[in-house]
C-alpha cells in the first residue's frame, strides 16, 4: 500500500543523505581506532590507511597501560555508575508508585516538586553541593558522586516510569490484593517487572551523562585514588599531548567501554524510546 | 469498607527515599546557592550580608561585566547554531528514517546516536586532532576536493573557534533530536498519511502540511531541552580549550566563567560568593528561557488527539 508508492530515485536519495551522515558521525571514531594501533611513523605518513603488517604496532597502548591506573579509574567509574544506577531506579521506581497508584492529598504537589529538577539542571546548585560534602566529610569520596547523580537522574526516571506505571492494569494489582498481598509486595513481584522495559530506557538515559561527566569529578572528587575514566582520561591525555601513540590508544581505550555497552544496550534502547508509539 | 481513613503508611515509604535525596542534594544545595549570592566575605574571613551587591558587580562593574557579557554572548551564539544546525539535520534525519521500508533503518540510526554516547573528553580530543594542523587530516581531506586554501587552525582562531565548537557539539548531540522526532513521527497514524494521499499531498509538501505541524510539540520540547543544556555546557570547552576558554576567551561560556571565578585559574582567585552569583544569574537565565517557552510557546502550540 503505503510503500509502492516511494519511488526508486526518492529511496536512493534518502539512502544517499543517510550514509553520508553516517559517516560524518563514525569517520573521526574510525581514525582515531585505526591510528592507535599504528607506529608513530605511519600515523603521520598516512592518516586514513588501515594499519598493515609493517605499520602495526602496540606501543601506544604499552605506554598507556604503564602510565595511567586505567583499571583503577574503569573501577572507580563503574561502581559509581552502578550504584547510582540501581539508586535512581529503585527510588525512582518507587516514588513513580506511590504517585501512579495511590490517590492522596499532595499528589500533584510532589510530582510536580520532583519534575522541577528535569529543567533545572544540578550544576548550579555545587557550589553548595561542594559546602555540603565538606562539612560531611565526603570530599573525595565515591560516596559523593553516588548521592549526586542519584538526586541528578531521580526526576527524569519518577516521570518517564510513573507515565509507564499508570499502563499496568488494576485488574492485576487488585487480584494481588484479593490474595492478601502488601503493597510492597505487589510493587516488587507484579508491577516492577513488568515496566522492566521503561526501566531499561531510563537505565541508558541515566548511565549516559554519568559515565560521561567531567565537572562533578573534577569537583568532588579528583583524587587519584577516586578518578572516573571520563576525568583520568582527560588528565592523562593533558599530560601526553605531544606523545600520539599514547593519545590515540588512550582514546580508544576509553571508547571501547561504551560502545559495547550502547551496542548490547541499543535495541532495549530504541523500543524504549519509540514504546507508546508502536501502532 | 471501614469509615476511618487509616494512614496509608506505605505511600510515605514508597515516596520517602527519593524525595529525601533529591531535596537534600538538589534542592537545598540550588537555594543555599542563591543565598551565597548575597553574601560576601569581609577581610576578616566572616560572612557578610550585602543584598544585591553581587549582582550589581556582576552587571555592572566593568572588570566583571566585561567577561560576563561576553560570555552570555557567546552562550547565546552557541544556542543558535545548535537551533540552527542540530535540530533541522536531527529531524531530516528522522524524517527519512521514518519513511516505511527503509533499509538498514537500524543500523542508520545505531550508528548516528554513537557520537551521543561518548565522553566530551574523547570528542573533545578527536575533534582537536583532526582539525589539527599538525595532523593534517583535515588539510589533508580538503586537499581531496580541491579546498586546501579553505583549510585554517579553526580552533585556535578568535573569529571561528566557537562556531568550530559548536559545529563539533552539533555533531555529537544530533542523535537526541533524531530520535526524539522519529519517535513523534510514529505516532502520526497511518490513516491521517493515507487520507493525505488521496487528496494528492505526498513527499515533500506531504512532510511540510501534515508532518511538520503534527510534531510541533516534539520540536518545542527539544528546543527547551538544547536551551536549557546549552547554557549549562562547559565540559567541551573545558577539554579542548581550557578554563581559560581561549583563544582570548574567545569561547568562554557561562559554564566555564563559572567555573574559572568559583574555583579560580591560574592568577586569578576562586571566588565562591562571586560565583554563586554566576549560578544564580545562570538559573535565571534558564528560568526566564522556560517560562517563555511554558506560557509563550507551549500553550499555543495546537495538540491533536487520535
Amino acid at each position: 500500500m503505503a510503500q509502492a508508492r516511494i519511488s526508486a530515485g526518492q529511496s536512493i536519495a534518502a539512502h544517499a543523505v543517510l550514509i553520508t551522515y553516517t559517516l560524518i558521525a563514525l569517520f573521526p571514531v574510525f581514525v582515531i581506532l585505526i591510528n592507535s594501533f599504528k607506529s608513530r611513523k605511519a600515523i603521520f605518513a598516512e592518516p586514513l590507511a588501515l594499519p598493515t603488517r609493517d605499520t602495526f604496532d602496540l606501543i601506544g597502548y604499552t605506554t598507556v597501560l604503564k602510565q595511567g591506573d586505567f583499571f583503577g579509574y574503569f573501577q572507580n567509574s563503574m561502581i559509581v555508575t552502578v550504584a547510582s544506577l540501581f539508586f535512581v531506579l529503585i527510588f525512582g521506581a518507587m516514588a513513580a508508585f506511590a504517585l501512579s497508584e495511590y490517590r492522596f492529598r499532595g499528589n500533584l504537589l510532589t510530582g510536580l516538586y520532583l519534575a522541577l529538577g528535569i529543567m533545572i539542571p544540578i550544576r548550579l546548585g555545587t557550589v553548595a553541593i561542594l559546602e555540603l560534602m565538606v562539612a560531611s566529610g565526603l570530599v573525595n569520596t565515591l560516596m559523593a558522586l553516588i548521592l549526586v547523580y542519584t538526586a541528578q537522574g531521580l526526576p527524569l526516571a519518577v516521570f518517564i516510569l510513573s507515565e509507564f506505571m499508570k499502563q499496568v492494569s488494576d485488574d492485576l494489582k487488585n487480584a494481588g490484593r484479593v490474595d492478601g498481598l502488601s503493597e510492597y509486595t505487589i510493587f516488587f513481584r507484579l508491577v516492577l517487572p513488568l515496566v522492566r522495559p521503561a526501566m531499561a530506557t531510563v537505565a541508558v538515559f541515566t548511565m549516559i551523562p554519568i559515565w560521561n561527566d567531567l565537572w562533578f569529578p573534577l569537583i568532588l572528587a579528583p583524587a587519584e585514588s577516586v578518578k572516573t575514566i571520563t576525568l583520568g582520561s582527560q588528565v592523562f591525555i593533558g599530560q601526553f599531548v605531544t606523545n600520539w601513540n599514547a593519545v590515540l590508544a588512550a582514546l580508544s581505550l576509553a571508547i571501547l567501554p561504551v560502545l559495547v555497552l550502547y551496542l548490547i544496550f541499543s535495541r532495549q534502547l530504541i523500543r524504549g524510546i519509540t514504546a507508546g508509539a508502536v501502532k | 469498607m471501614s469509615g476511618r481513613r487509616q494512614i496509608r503508611w506505605h505511600i510515605a515509604v514508597f515516596l520517602a527515599p527519593a524525595v529525601l535525596v533529591y531535596t537534600a542534594i538538589m534542592i537545598v544545595p540550588l537555594f543555599g546557592t542563591l543565598n551565597l549570592s548575597l553574601f560576601n566575605q569581609t577581610p576578616e574571613r566572616t560572612k557578610e550580608f550585602v543584598g544585591l551587591s553581587n549582582f550589581r558587580t556582576l552587571f555592572g562593574d566593568p572588570r566583571w561585566s566585561g567577561a560576563f557579557w561576553n560570555a552570555l554572548g557567546n552562550n547565546a551564539w552557541f544556542f543558535v547554531v545548535h537551533m540552527l544546525v542540530q535540530n533541522p539535520i536531527g529531524i531530516l534525519l528522522a524524517a527519512l528514517l521514518s519513511s516505511p521500508r527503509l533499509r538498514m533503518a537500524a543500523f542508520y540510526r545505531t550508528a548516528i546516536f554513537i557520537p551521543t554516547i561518548l565522553s566530551f573528553v574523547i570528542v573533545g580530543f578527536v575533534w582537536k586532532l583532526i582539525l589539527s594542523p599538525i595532523w593534517g587530516i583535515a588539510p589533508g581531506m580538503l586537499d581531496v576536493v580541491g579546498l586546501k586554501s579553505l583549510f585554517a587552525p579553526w580552533l585556535g582562531k578568535e573569529d571561528y573557534a566557537l562556531t568550530a565548537l559548536a559545529l563539533v557539539s552539533v555533531w555529537q548531540f544530533v542523535g537526541i533530536p533524531m530520535m526524539l522526532i522519529y519517535a513523534a513521527l510514529l505516532t502520526i497514524p497511518d490513516e491521517v498519511l493515507e487520507a493525505a494521499e488521496m487528496d494528492g499531498i505526498t513527499g515533500m509538501s506531504q512532510f511540510w502540511k501534515i508532518k511538520l505541524p503534527l510534531i510541533l510539540p516534539s520540536v518545542g520540547i527539544i528546543s527547551i531541552l538544547t536551551f536549557v543544556g546549552n547554557f549549562n555546557a562547559f565540559d567541551l570547552i573545558y577539554v579542548a580549550q581550557g578554563a581559560l576558554a581561549g583563544p582570548d576567551f574567545s569561547t568562554d561560556i557561562l559554564g566555564t566563567f563559572l567555573y574559572r571565578t568559583f574555583f579560580g585559574f591560574q592568577l586569578q582567585l576562586g571566588d565562591p560568593h562571586m560565583g554563586a552569583t554566576i549560578a544564580t544569574a545562570m538559573f535565571g537565565i534558564i528560568l526566564i528561557g522556560v517560562c517563555i517557552y511554558l506560557f509563550g510557546i507551549q500553550t499555543r502550540l495546537r495538540r491533536y488527539q487520535f
